[in-house]
């Protein structure tokens, strides 16, 4: 591992090293640009993951649909956004779910910024 | 030589997309954000820009990691928009403007940046709905140079190094031998943060102090690192970077520099928006 300037609370900046450990994870949702991905996926979740050549903490990830879980295993928001699209998650059912809030708390946490 | 009359600057969440194929813009949660657009397509249908350069992060359509350039300049006659997995509406291709992508490209080289150059290259949200907020009828009468900045895998470019990218593009478009007439253009921003437990983070001091610091002293973002930025203004607020290229790129025109509109709302989507027009007098 490199070394690390300062954590940011609450904050994975995706780096060299989320950049090797991901990649399989992040390689697979970049396929789900396409439409016949998606689908394939859909059809056979864990054939599809084989063969991406996923881990077994990456599946696991997959499988549980948890953002903070696929981000610790290496997942990247820019990618991670095409496998939330596939089940119409918007980004503040996605908040919601890594705050722990509801999605009418989270966007009420929203509006209190303004 | 060409005329590089103008800048702006605007955010470019994915919902917008969806909001304007809905035909919405004008519901409660979605009129602050639309409101600020008209002053500044009136102004664009005064100028008549026959160019766009635009400043811009790809999300993962056309750049995966495979393949990660920092910044890449696109130099193709035709620029496809394309599915990005979450069902917002496609728009047609648009014109490149393939004479200034190579004074561009080889003023950028002649400087010392090492950059990607793309004859083939899809263009994301970040890229096209700026274009559809500044001109919503019909398609955008411009022809487009997309310049992309990584954001998706850090290291970053440093926001001192995109600021000096940011003066060679405008220093290549003033010696540009053509009689167009050029705007550049940021997408992304303001403050957000879509990944972690942080997610919903906006930082709304930070953002106006940023927007002013564009009027005034356009270097002043740049004492940041890119992971302070990411601190002060989120994973994806870091999207300012664009914001600091394009104003970078009006600083050939020194004081002739005026703002001539801006809007602010929070929030759409998890996003702080700005929107920022800049005229060269």
């Amino acid at each position: 591992m490199t070394s690390k300037p300062h954590p940011i609370e609450g904050t994975t900046p995706f780096d060299g090293d989320m950049a090797r450990k991901g990649y399989a994870l992040n390689k697979m949702c970049f396929s789900f640009n396409a439409a016949e991905n998606r689908a394939a996926f859909k059809a056979d979740e864990e054939g599809y993951m084989t063969q991406y050549g996923l881990s077994e903490a990456q599946k696991a990830a997959i499988r549980s649909r948890q953002v903070l879980e696929l981000i610790a295993a290496g997942g990247n928001a820019y990618y991670l956004a095409k496998f939330a699209g596939i089940f119409g998650l918007d980004m503040q059912d996605i908040g919601a779910q890594q705050t722990g809030m509801s999605k009418e708390e989270f966007k009420a946490k929203l509006r209190a910024y303004a | 030589m060409a005329q590089l009359i103008g800048g702006l600057a605007t955010s470019h969440i994915p919902a917008i997309g969806g909001a304007i194929h809905k035909g919405i813009q004008a519901d409660p949660y979605w009129a602050p954000f639309f409101a600020g657009y008209p002053p500044v397509q009136k102004w664009l249908g005064e100028q008549k820009p026959d160019v766009v350069v635009m400043f811009y992060n790809d999300h993962g359509l056309n750049f995966f990691l495979d393949k990660m350039p920092t910044f890449a300049v696109g130099a193709a006659a035709q620029y496809n928009n394309a599915d990005e997995g979450w069902g917002i509406p496609t728009l047609p291709p648009f014109k490149g403007e393939v004479d200034l992508s190579w004074q561009i490209i080889n003023t950028l080289i002649g400087k010392d940046f090492d950059i990607v150059t793309c004859q083939d290259m899809l263009v994301d949200h970040a890229c096209t709905l700026p274009l559809k907020l500044f001109w919503p009828e019909g398609e955008a009468p411009v022809t487009i140079v997309p310049i992309n900045i990584n954001t998706v895998q850090f290291p970053l470019p440093s926001a001192k190094r995109v600021y000096a990218l940011g003066k060679a593009v405008g220093e290549a478009i003033a010696a540009w031998d053509s009689s167009k007439k050029v705007v550049v253009c940021a997408s992304g921003g303001l403050s957000h943060q879509l990944d972690g437990e942080r997610a919903g983070f906006i930082n709304k001091a930070f953002d106006l102090q940023f927007m002013d610091s564009l009027v005034s002293n356009p270097e002043w973002a740049t004492q940041f690192s890119t992971l302070e930025l990411v601190e002060k203004t989120g994973t994806q607020g870091v999207e300012l970077l664009m914001w600091l290229a394009m104003r970078a790129a009006l600083t050939t025109a020194g004081p002739r520099v005026k703002e001539v509109h801006r809007n602010y709302h929070i929030p759409i989507s998890n996003t702080a928006t700005g929107l920022m027009a800049f005229e060269v007098d």
